[in-house]
């Protein structure tokens, strides 16, 4: 049996339902890097240039582990675009080669180029080229390929129900998970898949909310056609998938009376984010705002005290509207 | 209306020209100082990128000294570029400025539609008008362009370089304030025919490649006059990125000259097999062309967290290593230091002198 090996980073918070089904079907075992550890931060560290922003360099992280396997195929995507007149960000689309000239020994890449912005057509060879490499059958390889779309659809009907990309990949690998938590208070949260849903990266934001008493809502909750048309009310379109994204999230969150306040998580060094999270400030008048910029060297007490006086201003703020709306003689 | 546009290197002097002969009032930002970045900085979102916050500068000294109309590139991403004048507008706005903003852009590149936007831009000009001012500032530029060339040559080789920087700084004074076609020919021509007077030191400099981000490598305010420095330290750097090619390729789809960025893409491709927006592409392709031509290093300038660059820093490592040309990436933010700037600058020449002498013994 082949063997393809994937990062567990980037785009896998948003794909790897749909990749691991795709190349099970064709017969290939994927092989997963372990959870993002300080160990794959230090690696990708070393491995990195040190500009580059910290998801790549943990991206480089889970190569490095990947590469100490005896893989036949080390897949690593250039993800151009996942939708029309539209792109992820420039590192993406230069992310197999600046792997290839980091890493001295490297398993073969499958680097596909994943480029929706114009047409199908050219993506669907790709995923053709991709599939010969394990099954001669056209048939089989678009079975498979429907197969996986149905997949990915079915994991993110689970992120609908409020989880993270991160907990609806566990339970679509048949995990079980809780969903009650205890809340008096409702955050949006807001961030780059990849950052926020990677528990060291994100240093866990989210079940630090969650404990100290929020309901998150995260992006994958709120319907994709709203969220499109709250971001086409800017003067011009946003050309970044996630970008749009985000914007138009933060925009739906804000019109959401249950929402408390927002909070976007930022990666340090990012170009898009350097944009978005001006915009989101600039335009979001009605709800309290937090941005928060994390990095490597981000420690656990500064972010965990910048939290807790953001909930506590929240509560302060709910506490004063009940009884702002008191009758006066009541 | 009274325009103002952005700097960028010599491009004012072909900007302001081409606005002139569309017969608008032009009120140009102040030359770039410590105060416009400060300013910049100010009001602009901390990670952005440099060249965000030197232009936000240029277009509030340039509103404040009377400007109520803005002239911008625009663009498609996949790079912050693309958004630039959005959240300039926007920022302006929420200070309270009021103006217009005009953003040039060529949608996939069609001149056509460029033309018809300087043509609305212009005082009740003609399309005929409107061609002839691009063609004049087209002009202008060449003649800068070659001067730009000439004085790359000149200056790391000449005995008195103050001279050579004067004769040329002046040269370029005057060919701004000139607005006759036959005028700005003869200042060219007496320019060059100065520079080739003065005496020259009979060793050949080191030859370096500047590559990288274009705003970063054409301004010489957002790299700390890097192609001077360089020329002082005698060494010749040939920059691998003019105004036209720029304006070539992204504003007039290749019209006006032969683009040798098919060449580059060529030499990049077995390095970096795609575009990662910006000049990303190009700075790879250009290192692998030095390399090829014998290029005693390249040195590759970007603004700090700037994408396509970081992309092609992370290449070139391999690049340099398997072409055999020593590369050195300088990142420039508003904490950068002149001092640290050219220590680095005299510790890669060294290096790369004693390599050259090294080599030479060899044979
Ligand atoms: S979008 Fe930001 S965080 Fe993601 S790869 Fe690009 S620069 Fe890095
Ligand atoms: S190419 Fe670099 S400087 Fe230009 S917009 Fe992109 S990140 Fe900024």
């Amino acid at each position: 049996m082949k063997t393809v090996g994937m990062p567990r980073g980037l785009f896998y918070y948003y794909y790897y339902p749909w990749y691991k089904t795709f190349f099970n079907d064709l017969g290939a075992r994927v092989i997963l890097s372990s959870p993002t550890t300080r160990i794959t931060i230090d690696q990708g560290i070393n491995k990195a240039v040190d500009e580059t922003c910290f998801p790549i360099k943990v991206y480089f992280g889970h190569v490095q582990e990947l590469c100490q396997y005896d893989l036949d195929y080390l897949f690593v995507p250039r993800i151009v675009s996942i939708e029309a007149r539209s792109y992820i960000c420039p590192k993406f689309m230069g992310v197999p080669d600046m792997i290839r000239a980091s890493f001295s020994s490297l398993p073969p890449l499958i680097d596909i180029t994943i480029d929706l912005s114009r047409s199908q057509r050219s993506f669907k060879e790709e995923l053709y080229k991709t599939g010969q490499l394990f099954s001669k059958s056209r048939r089989r390889i678009k079975a498979a390929e429907e197969h996986s779309s149905q997949e990915l659809k079915y994991c993110q009907t689970i992120a609908a129900q409020g989880y993270t990309m991160a907990e609806a990949i566990d339970i679509w690998e048949g995990q079980e998970l809780t969903s009650t938590w205890d809340s008096d208070l409702c955050i949006g949260v807001l961030g780059h898949g990849y950052s926020l849903y990677d528990q060291t990266i994100s240093l866990d934001i989210i079940g630090r909310l969650r404990k100290m008493g929020c309901r998150v809502v995260l992006p994958e909750v709120l319907p994709g056609e709203r969220v499109e048309n709250e971001a086409a009310t800017m003067p011009k379109r946003i050309f970044w998938t996630l970008g749009r994204k985000m914007v138009g999230s933060a925009f739906s969150m804000e019109k959401m009376p249950e929402i408390d306040g927002i909070i976007y998580v930022a990666c340090f060094g990012c170009g898009p984010d350097s944009f978005i999270g001006e915009i989101i400030e600039r335009k979001l008048k009605g709800k309290p705002y937090m941005m928060l910029v994390i990095d490597e060297h981000t420690g656990e007490g500064g972010l965990v005290t910048r939290l807790e006086a953001f909930c506590d201003m929240l509560r302060r703020r709910r506490r004063q509207k009940i009884e702002d709306n008191l009758p006066a003689y009541g | 209306m009274k325009i103002t546009y952005p700097h960028m290197g010599n491009a004012c002097i072909a900007i302001e020209a081409m606005l002139q002969k569309l017969k608008l009032e032009v009120i140009p930002p102040p030359p770039i100082s410590k105060k416009t970045l400060e300013i910049g900085v100010k009001h602009c979102p901390e990670f952005a990128c440099m060249p965000l916050k030197i232009t936000m500068g240029n277009f509030i000294e340039a509103l404040d000294r009377g400007a109520d109309t803005i002239l911008m590139a625009g663009g498609w991403g996949p790079c912050r570029f693309g958004y630039y004048a959005q959240v300039e507008r926007d920022i302006l706005s929420d200070l309270g400025y009021s103006f217009e903003m005009v953003i040039l852009e060529a949608p996939d590149s069609r001149v056509s539609e460029l033309f018809r936007q300087l043509q609305a831009l212009g005082q009740n000009v003609s399309i005929w008008e409107a061609f002839k001012a691009l063609k004049f500032a087209w002009h202008k530029l060449q003649v800068v362009e070659e001067l730009e060339k000439k004085i790359s040559y000149v200056h790391p080789r000449a005995l008195d370089k103050r001279k050579a920087e004067n004769i040329y700084d002046q040269a370029l004074r005057e060919i701004k304030e000139t607005q006759d076609k036959e005028e700005i020919d003869q200042l060219g021509i007496s320019c060059l025919a100065s520079l080739d007077q003065l005496a020259l030191r009979a060793e050949e400099p080191l030859r370096i490649g500047l590559v990288g981000e274009i705003y970063t490598v054409l301004e010489p305010m957002a790299n700390f006059r890097i192609i001077c420095c360089l020329g002082r330290l005698s060494v010749e750097v040939d920059n691998s990125i003019y105004i036209s090619d720029w304006l070539n390729d992204h504003l007039l789809g290749g019209l006006v000259k032969k683009s040798h960025r098919r060449e580059l893409v060529k030499c990049a491709g077995p390095y970096l097999n795609y575009f990662v927006g910006g000049h990303g592409l190009e700075t790879v392709g250009s290192t692998v062309s030095y390399a090829h031509q014998n290029y005693d290093g390249v040195i590759q300038l970007g603004p700090l967290t700037c994408m396509p660059e970081i992309v092609a820093q992370s290449v070139l490592k391999r690049v340099s290593s398997e072409e055999g040309i020593p590369c050195m990436t300088l990142y420039f933010d508003e904490h950068a230091g002149a001092a640290g700037i050219q220590t680095r600058l005299e510790a890669f020449t060294d290096m790369l002198r004693r390599k050259k002498l090294a080599k030479a013994a060899m044979y």
